[in-house]
């Protein structure tokens, strides 16, 4: 691939009747990359994962996946594109070993046997072979998923939601893989909810109502969104969270566990009220680094005003 | 669409396709099992002649005659005496409640009057409710009872048996016994192939569309046809082993003949089989989850049951309904099926049908694969 961007699309717009489930969205993706893609439920994720791999055509907008037409050339690209549903989509009345056979025929696969067989060796599920899909756990489902849209060797994978409902450990391996795809020069692109696995991505896209919100480095999204947090220790939080929301300069206070961070956009008027109850001495304050979190709490309850006004800015 | 076909992929479809029929053993039973079971309950079951229908007898007369008219009538095997009334009203009765279907009232010196040449009247109250139950045995009651008393009245009485106006000749074509069953057996044939044809292949598609795995399917590079084709395969050899079945049965069990051609049998089950899968097909485009095609496919199947011909005869509806019957894939090879077998047809005879099934399946496959077309996206 000569190509530094596996995808490139702008404007990519769709329509369910009257609804407008995505509206406008630009993505650009570099090769190796791994891009989060976040965002609420029913903003529009899968949708628009569905045009990027050509089984939906975007009503407006254009542009290429793996260098192919994401508008014509639909065929060219399912040949490369691994793509992992969001719910289990192979066939639970077929053993793991016939899902495998079939998505090999599926792409017509040289050498099928020897890749199915490393497949079930590469998953551990060699002696299991024989064992129908339907019986396996959510967490060995999802592992025969990502094994199936491996199989082919496809250049780009479009995860969407992969670990929902899996148990920590084996997201904590998903992830392994993820990372040990992304070192060999897979793209992937990845949807999901949790924090924690935003931070693992390279990018991250934050989409909400079809819309986008925010893109960039991970790293540089907080810094984007612009907020400055405090981080408050002491007796009756829950007293003060009512109370900090009605003061100036406040936009968001998140509870994490024993303590809260408050956050505003404001620095000015956010550093003005902070001094005023620093001097109550009932708490201790200290300003921190913005972290991820926060800045996506700040998105997602902000959703509306952000893309009627600083939004635009954060995204540029 | 078809640029590109790979028989790969299409074998590996159909392969699947039989995978799961065989680990499915319920809906494999229910597409073997259950026409066979259909066919033995419904072609034993179901008589529209039938036979041995309780009856009771007034005797206002108890000469040789009038026991010649009883024994004549309980030998036709329509009628079966179950005792004597007296009295009209324990006759009436006796309809009423449904224990008896006929009573027979041989009024007083009945035989004298006949003797006299008088023409007395026997009377046979029947139970008309079920028209279907009792027409058979009205229809064939005079002629038992001028027989019985023609044999009765020798020497120079014989001449009052020529007497009644006029006798009844009933003339059964094409099944001299009446026997139903060589009526419904070919029937069947027609109604159990729609019946499984529809629904099977309706549910096969919508069930990939609920279960998520059309949405694996899509994302590979597989080509609908491929798809379509695979999984529609293997429910044309399942519709080829029910029809075998049921030769084989009709034949065996039930005596039906097969008089006509085979290759004109061939043809119409052949174009029979495509319309109904595409029917299914047709559903499957609608219908958003399996319950849904179930039920999609079962409207479809009370016309072919009541509007084809198989239940109540064709040319007994209105015109308004006989259109609609033309429609219907059931009604063509359901004539086909008893011109052939019964009837001795050959391909000519049939060419009328099979062009019905040609138009029929032109229309239902343009309309899926428009739908099917809007679906995928």
């Amino acid at each position: 691939m000569s190509e530094p961007l596996v995808i490139d699309v702008h404007g990519l717009t769709k329509n369910f009747g009257p609804k407008r489930v995505v509206d406008h969205f630009d993505i650009q993706v570099p090769k190796g990359a791994i891009y989060g893609f976040l965002g609420p439920n029913g903003s529009g994720k899968t949708t628009t994962i569905r045009m990027l791999c050509g089984l939906l055509t975007p009503d407006e907008g254009e542009g290429t996946c793996l260098g192919f037409d994401v508008r014509k050339q639909a065929e060219q690209i399912k040949e490369q594109v691994g793509y992992m549903t969001q719910k289990f989509s192979y066939y639970e009345d077929l053993s793991i070993r016939e899902n495998l056979d079939f998505v090999a025929r599926m792409y017509r696969l040289d050498r099928r046997k020897q890749r199915v067989d490393r497949a079930l060796a590469d998953l551990g599920l060699a002696d299991r072979q024989k064992q129908l899909a339907g019986s396996l756990s959510g967490g060995w489902k999802q592992r025969l998923a990502l094994a199936a849209c491996l199989l082919h060797e496809p250049k780009l994978l479009l995860l969407d939601e992969p670990t929902a409902g899996v148990d920590p450990k084996a997201r904590r391996d998903f992830w392994d893989e993820i990372r040990r795809l992304s070192a060999i020069g897979v793209t992937v692109l990845v949807s999901t909810h949790y924090m924690d696995e935003a931070v693992q991505c390279d990018f991250i896209t934050y989409i909400a109502y079809g819309k986008k919100l925010i893109d960039g480095p991970s790293a540089k999204i907080p810094e984007m969104v612009g907020l400055e947090t405090w981080r408050v220790e002491g007796p009756e939080l829950a007293r003060l969270e009512d109370r900090l929301l009605t003061e100036p300069g406040v936009v968001q206070v998140a509870r994490f566990g024993t303590v809260l961070h408050v956050s505003g956009t404001d620095k000015a008027a956010l550093g003005a009220t902070v001094e005023r109850l620093k001097a109550e001495g009932t708490h201790r304050w200290s300003l921190q680094v913005a972290g991820l979190e926060e800045a996506f709490i700040y998105l997602m309850t902000g959703a509306r005003d952000n893309f009627a006004g600083d939004g635009g800015k954060a995204a540029a | 669409m078809t640029l590109g076909f790979s028989l790969k992929r299409f074998g590996a479809v159909l392969y699947k396709e039989f995978i799961q029929m065989r680990r499915d053993r319920i809906t494999f039973g229910m597409m073997i099992g259950l026409p066979i079971i259909q066919l033995f309950l419904f072609g034993f079951a179901i008589n529209a002649d039938p036979r041995n229908l309780p009856t009771l007898v007034e005797m206002g007369d108890n000469g040789p005659l009038s026991r010649a008219v009883i024994a004549g009538m309980q030998n036709s095997s329509y009628f079966a005496f179950k005792g004597a009334v007296t009295g009209a009203g324990e006759g009436e009765e006796a309809l009423r409640r449904g224990t008896a279907n006929f009573v027979v009232v041989i009024p007083e010196d009945f035989e004298r009057d006949v003797v006299r040449g008088n023409k007395p009247e026997i009377l046979v109250a029947a139970d008309a409710s079920d028209p279907s139950a009792t027409g058979g045995a009205v229809a064939a009651l005079s002629g038992i009872v001028n027989v019985a008393i023609s044999e009765t009245l020798t020497g120079p009485l014989a001449q009052q048996a020529g007497s009644p106006p006029f006798s009844m000749v009933v003339h059964r074509e094409y099944n001299p016994e009446g026997k139903t069953s060589t009526n419904i057996v070919p029937g069947l044939l027609a109604i159990i192939l729609s019946m499984t044809m529809v629904m099977i292949t309706a549910v096969a598609i919508v069930k990939e569309t609920e279960r998520g795995t059309m949405e694996m399917l899509i994302a590979t590079p597989v080509k609908p046809l491929e798809v379509m084709l695979g999984k529609i395969l293997p429910y044309v050899f399942v519709g080829y082993v029910q029809t075998v079945v049921f030769l084989a049965a009709a034949s065996l069990v039930f005596g039906v003949p097969f008089e006509g051609s085979v290759w004109a049998f061939f043809l119409g089950f052949n174009l029979f089989i495509v319309v109904n899968l595409a029917l299914g097909f047709l559903i499957s485009t609608a219908a958003k989850s399996q319950m849904q095609a179930m039920q999609l496919s079962f409207f479809t199947i009370l016309p072919s049951i009541l509007l084809s011909g198989f239940m109540f005869p064709f040319a007994g509806m209105p015109g308004w309904a006989q259109f609609i019957g033309q429609a219907v894939p059931a009604t063509h090879f359901l004539r086909v099926v008893r011109k052939v077998m019964l009837k001795g047809g050959e391909v000519a005879d049939v060419t009328g049908e099979l062009w019905a099934l040609v138009a029929i399946l032109v229309v239902i496959s343009a309309i899926a694969m428009l739908r099917y077309r809007q679906t995928l996206d």
